[in-house]
């Protein structure tokens, strides 16, 4: 009952954080950079276990955001010196995972932690990696780091609200009245690299990447209001885990794969229901 | 008095020249229309002014300091094509952005600074769309909506860049009206403008820019075929005492 209970929370919580961290991403075309930072978040997490010696979710959550703040840099950076965004994506993501993945093979024998996981994650075995403190376990450590990136998400986002919103729709109108436009296109990036680590031993660096991208675009589809995309991305990324979860059970498969599924479900209804611009409505509209 | 002063701005892209030692001063006061041929580098050359581009070279001074430290002064309406109009926003709260500065770091709107918006969006005839999603808007009406929010703003020196490109017949009554008011209250306002013909009744300055500044002056001594003609490489013919762009224009 208490595993069941676990494994849901989790989801959910996955589900929320990502939804509303990649909400924003969404929002300002910079979906690609959720695919770049989901995987070399791994380097960091690799790089926490060399300093620290453990898979512990402080210095896990620290590496993390080291390594998502770095690849944003090294992309701005290659982009700047005239290399397109989308191959300066491409060379810096590939070229740090793989880093990642040559460390990993190097401890393999010394952490449950291998590629495999990496990518895939495996909800399942959340509720046993329990917080222990003094030999006392609080429950699991994924609850508690996803815990950790969901506060640290909804207060940033409450603390900066305008200054995201102005410099996502007009950044060069921002900069003129003096929002610190750096500042907060790297703070959206360690928003990012919290919720990736965050949601990585559930849902792994691939599937990640539904849960961060695909309820923001799907709530752009449905809201007219800024807050009101970033609330829906975070419920939508909700409903996906619940009913991905029950699919699971149904059928006896992936858990973290049938959220990411029903994620593309949810997409796929809006895309062809919503009231705006739906397929559906457009095609009956001119029929009648 | 000087409103801006401008000294050997140079702007590089791709290792090309766009704006070469461009240098002129802007008399507080005035309205200015910045004219040119297509790249001739109208558009670079306010961007450069107000540091939203990188510059190789050059200074800016407002009021004789540093545009750094002046930054408050300035009020801009950018090109209606630069920003994504499906953003998920209202009229209103795109002209509340021109208040970032009233509003403060931390805080939120408060109930004088949205009055003061509404103000500024019925100047331009848009309060009756004040909570209308901006997609649905018209680009004219798009168009309007930038001119509140840099009314909003109360600065002292406006920058436009192409505000009457593809507008309707009500919005470019408002643009006018603005700049006319402005002036009334002793604004500086520049203006990045394509339609030769208009120049003479809209503006008292001119800037001839063709990647270099031909010439910088008032209308009345500045605006001839000689210059145009410089400025545009000979493609001007004068009809009915009117400069009419024959080529190379939009």
């Amino acid at each position: 009952m208490m595993y069941t209970f676990w494994i849901i929370l989790t989801g959910c919580l996955v589900g929320l954080t990502c939804g509303i961290a990649g909400s924003l991403l969404v929002l300002r075309k910079m979906s690609m950079i959720a695919d770049a930072i989901s995987h070399t978040v791994l380097l960091g997490i690799v790089g926490a276990f060399f300093v620290s010696h453990s898979l512990n979710g402080v210095p896990m959550l620290i590496g993390a955001s080291v390594v998502g703040l770095l690849t944003a840099y090294l992309v701005e950076v290659l982009n700047k010196s005239g290399v397109q965004s989308d191959a300066a994506i491409g060379v810096v993501f590939t070229s740090l995972f793989a880093l990642g993945v040559i460390l990993i093979s190097l401890i393999g024998d010394q952490v449950h932690l291998d590629t495999n996981h990496a990518l895939m994650g495996e909800i399942a075995f959340v509720p046993w990696d329990t917080m222990m403190i003094k030999g006392q376990s609080y429950g699991p450590q994924a609850v508690w780091m996803l815990g950790f990136a969901l506060i640290a998400n909804v207060l940033l986002i409450t603390l900066f609200y305008k200054q995201i919103k102005m410099s996502t729709f007009d950044p060069q109108f921002a900069t003129l009245v003096g929002v610190p436009l750096t500042f907060i296109h790297y703070l959206l990036m360690t928003m990012v690299s919290f919720s990736t680590v965050a949601s990585f031993n559930s849902v792994g660096a691939i599937l990640v990447v539904a849960m961060l991208i695909v309820p923001g675009a799907t709530a752009y589809l449905l809201s007219e209001r800024f807050l009101h995309v970033i609330l829906l991305s975070g419920v939508i990324g909700v409903i996906a885990a619940l009913l991905g979860y029950g699919f699971s059970i149904l059928l006896n498969v992936s858990i973290a794969g049938s959220m990411a599924t029903m994620t593309g479900l949810l997409f796929l209804l809006a895309f062809l229901f919503n009231p705006k611009n739906g397929l559906i409505i457009k095609k009956l509209s001119t029929h009648y | 008095m000087n409103a801006i002063t401008v000294q050997q701005l140079t702007v590089v892209y791709d290792k090309q020249p766009a704006l070469e030692d461009v240098s002129f001063h802007v008399p507080k006061g005035s309205l200015t229309g910045i004219l040119g041929p297509n790249g001739a580098g109208k558009s670079t050359l306010i961007k450069a002014m107000l540091h939203l581009i990188p510059r190789k070279f050059g200074h800016v001074n407002v009021f004789g300091k540093p545009y750094t430290e002046q930054k408050h002064l300035i009020g801009y309406v950018p090109q209606r094509r630069e920003v994504d109009w499906d953003f998920p926003t209202n009229a209103l709260d795109v002209v509340l952005m021109g208040r970032y500065r009233q509003i403060g770091f931390f805080k939120r709107a408060k109930k004088e600074e949205i009055s003061w918006a509404k103000q500024c969006l019925e100047k331009v005839g848009m309060l009756a769309y004040a909570n209308r999603q901006i997609s649905q808007l018209s680009g004219g009406q798009q168009q309007r909506v930038f001119l509140a929010r840099a009314l909003a703003q109360n600065a002292s020196i406006y920058f436009m860049d192409e505000p009457f490109a593809g507008v309707d017949a009500q919005t470019e009554k408002a643009i006018i009206q603005l700049m006319k008011e402005w002036k009334k209250e002793g604004k500086t306002v520049l203006v990045v403008h394509h339609d030769l013909q208009t120049v003479e009744d809209y503006f008292d300055h001119v800037l001839l820019l063709n990647k270099k500044p031909i010439q910088y002056g008032e209308t009345q001594r500045v605006f001839n075929l000689n210059n145009l003609e410089q400025t545009y490489g000979g493609k001007i013919s004068f009809l009915e005492k009117s400069p009419v762009l024959i080529q190379g224009g939009e």
